[in-house]
């Protein structure tokens, strides 16, 4: 699990970048609170062959990866 | 996948292409020359109008700045994406913000003004596109180590309101009580497009940019950690929107010397925009982002943008912005640049930004140790 909530793009990406990087999880549970977090993690996660399932929550968005 | 990126693309090379075009129409209709939309001009020209300084060239209420503030404010309710948050090392953020608009000023310009004066020939500011690169790519080498201010937490609807709230209370005193306000009679100051097309432009700006989270900071940023290039197809759109518009008009020219409001102390040039760039990065985005963040209700990018106000103010108190190549009555070519001061103010700035990025670095560090 990775909470990016807070955080200014791009450091849900760098912080979910690093997490991928370090331990190649087969799932992988991403906390965003804005549109443009949600967006560039998306990307990214779909750019390293996840498939990325988006949720709503009461404070923002969980992104769901899954190989 | 490919669609939706394509799509995504698409809304950031439009939203280039329009503030190129916004900066060349506001050029024409009276903006000074290579600045149709400088952010760090305007903020410090606001600066001057409410008499932080002193210095009478540069003073006026420029509604651009309030229109991306409030077009952003706008189309973040219309799409929900208006969310007060703020407590993201506050005070760092306005010494960044201070400390990226003083470096800005020791070039004479925003990153967005670099675009600009790139589309307009500027072989200066394309000198200063090599410090602005080094800038973020230092900047992204802190992200990379773990540069990191903390995050922001869910705040009050006021504090969310208070930029555009700031943005409106301008708006009104400019036009309810003008006398108040100082306004340049000479230099770029005085120089302005009509009030109400400026706001207009502005706020289809500050929407667009809002929508297509355009940054020029993001462009080079995104690409140096992600290989990402969406961004950069913005700040690409804007320089060839430019160099067509200026083409057309007959004000493109290609040189170092005799460019509008610019001077060409190179290194002064290059670590003027390194500071901005690396600053920018890791303040998370160029001064339009900042803006636009501040209307979605980022109370810590309007701390930045209050930050950015005063060390406009500073940096013309003290003498430490760029001065302009100029031309004397003999005719004799006088190479303008930065004031001893303002030397040592940049540098001072360059020392800041190192302690505040290993600073930050180092308190993560020992967490994960």
């Amino acid at each position: 699990m990775v909470d990016a909530r807070g955080y200014l793009c791009p450091m849900p990406v760098i912080m979910v970048q690093k997490e991928v990087k370090e331990n190649a999880p087969a799932t992988l549970e991403v906390l965003v609170d804005d549109e443009c977090a949600k967006e560039n993690v998306t990307r990214f996660g779909k750019s390293q062959g996840y498939n990325v399932a988006v949720e709503d929550t009461d404070d923002g968005f969980k992104l769901t990866f899954t190989k | 996948m490919k669609k939706i990126n394509a799509k995504v693309n698409l809304l950031v090379i439009i939203s280039g292409v329009v503030v190129g075009l916004a900066s060349l129409l506001l050029t024409f209709l009276g903006n000074p020359k290579n600045m149709g939309f400088c952010i760090a001009c305007f903020e410090r020209d606001i600066a001057g109008a409410l008499s932080l300084h002193s210095a009478a060239k540069v003073q006026y209420l420029r509604p651009e700045i309030m229109g991306i503030i409030l077009g952003a404010f706008i189309i973040a309710l219309v799409t929900k994406e208006f969310k007060p948050k703020a407590g993201s090392s506050p005070a760092t953020r306005f010494i960044l913000g201070a400390v990226v608009m003083i470096g800005a000023l020791a070039f004479l310009g925003c990153p967005l003004r670099m675009v600009i004066r790139i589309g307009g020939g500027d072989v200066n500011a394309m000198l200063a596109l090599l410090g602005f690169v080094l800038g973020v790519y230092i900047g992204t080498f802190f992200l990379k180590r773990g540069f990191n201010m903390k995050r922001a937490y869910k705040a009050t609807l006021v504090e969310g309101f208070s930029m555009p709230a700031v943005a409106v209370a301008l708006l009104v005193l400019g036009i309810t009580a003008p006398a108040v306000i100082k306004m340049s009679v000479e230099g770029p100051g005085s120089m302005h497009a009509p009030f109400v097309i400026a706001l207009v432009v502005a706020l289809v700006v500050g929407a667009l940019a809002q929508k297509s989270r355009l940054c020029m900071v993001g462009g080079v940023r995104d690409v140096i950690l992600f290989g990402d290039f969406k961004l950069l197809y913005g700040f690409v759109a804007i320089i060839v929107t430019i160099v067509i518009g200026n083409l057309i008009m007959g004000n493109f020219n290609l040189s170092m010397l005799s460019q509008p409001i610019a001077h060409s102390s190179t290194l002064w040039n290059i670590l003027g925009m390194m500071i901005v760039g690396w600053g920018s990065v890791l303040l998370g985005g160029c001064p339009l982002r900042q803006l636009v963040l501040a209307g979605e209700g980022n109370g810590d990018c309007a701390i930045t943008v209050f930050g950015m106000i005063i060390g406009a103010a500073m940096s013309h108190n003290f003498g430490w912005a760029g001065n302009p190549d100029s031309v004397t009555e003999l005719g004799e070519y006088v190479v303008g640049g930065i004031s001893n001061g303002g030397k040592i103010a940049v540098v001072v700035c360059i020392a800041l930004v190192l302690i505040i990025s290993i600073l930050n670095c180092k308190k993560e560090s020992k967490k994960n140790g």
